[in-house]
């Protein structure tokens, strides 16, 4: 949980902060939760609400020219070639069972690490939007960003983590 | 014709608004010959699936299974 926060607050005492205020509330409040085996998804929507009502509080600004680093587009052109379309060793495969991998811990592992190698905010803005479920709105007032360097954004963090969940974890996969 | 690039651009943006027509007969047609193009729509759904899925705390009630040699 405290990885989780810190992911999306950036900084560990602020995770941590999160975390704690979560698990008192949750403990303060366990007198109106009922069954023991969502415990941990109860918990996990608090600490949801925590992280959103901080960084709704943060509203920190980020200056539009930092967002599009050239080292990031150059990153992201060795996908494709000088035409726009992917380079052989780079196309998309089909992946073999998505959905045995949510329930296999390993996998997690590897999904931890691609998100940590994200460049920090593309992992923001894709922890907001499919994480935290925040509006496009929120999330454009949160960071100080327009609508499309937003999408922009929200696309890098897709090609990066796909890729990276196809090397590491989809590729090879087959057939077992 | 689109190109890969504007392709899986217009197939993230897809996740966030509605395509405008053109945008999506345009993508149709790329996707219908492009495996990697169609690939990867499919595979930024996934995405957003074990984005939630770990969101929810999947993570911490998935089993470790046995590691190949």
């Amino acid at each position: 949980m405290v990885k989780f926060a810190t992911l999306q607050l950036g900084d560990t005492h602020a995770a941590e902060d999160a975390v704690q205020e979560a698990l008192i509330g949750a403990m303060q409040n366990v007198g109106s939760f009922g069954g023991r085996s969502a415990f941990k998804t109860w918990v996990f929507a608090i600490l949801k609400n925590k992280i959103a009502d901080e960084l709704r509080r943060r509203q920190r600004l980020v200056e539009a020219s930092t967002l599009l680093q050239e080292s990031e587009e150059e990153a992201m052109l060795e996908l494709f070639d000088s035409r726009g379309f992917w380079q052989s060793d780079k196309r998309p495969r089909r992946w073999a069972d998505p959905e045995g991998a949510l329930h296999d811990a390993q996998f997690w592992r590897v999904f931890e690490a691609c998100l940590e190698r994200l460049p920090a905010r593309q992992a923001r803005a894709f922890i907001m939007r499919e994480f935290l479920e925040l509006t496009t709105q929120e999330i454009c007032t949160n960071l100080g960003i327009t609508v499309s360097n937003l999408n922009v954004m929200l696309y890098r963090a897709r090609l990066r983590l796909r890729e990276c969940l196809e090397n590491h974890w989809f590729q090879g996969g087959e057939g077992c | 014709m689109l190109n890969c690039r504007k392709a899986t651009r217009l197939l993230s943006e897809a996740q966030e608004r509605p395509l405008k027509l053109g945008e999506k007969l345009s993508l149709k047609m790329h996707v219908l010959m492009c495996s990697g193009c169609r690939n990867f729509g499919e595979q930024i759904k996934v995405l957003r699936r074990i984005a939630r899925a770990y969101a929810e705390g999947a993570d911490e009630t998935a089993t470790p299974k046995e590691q190949e040699g």
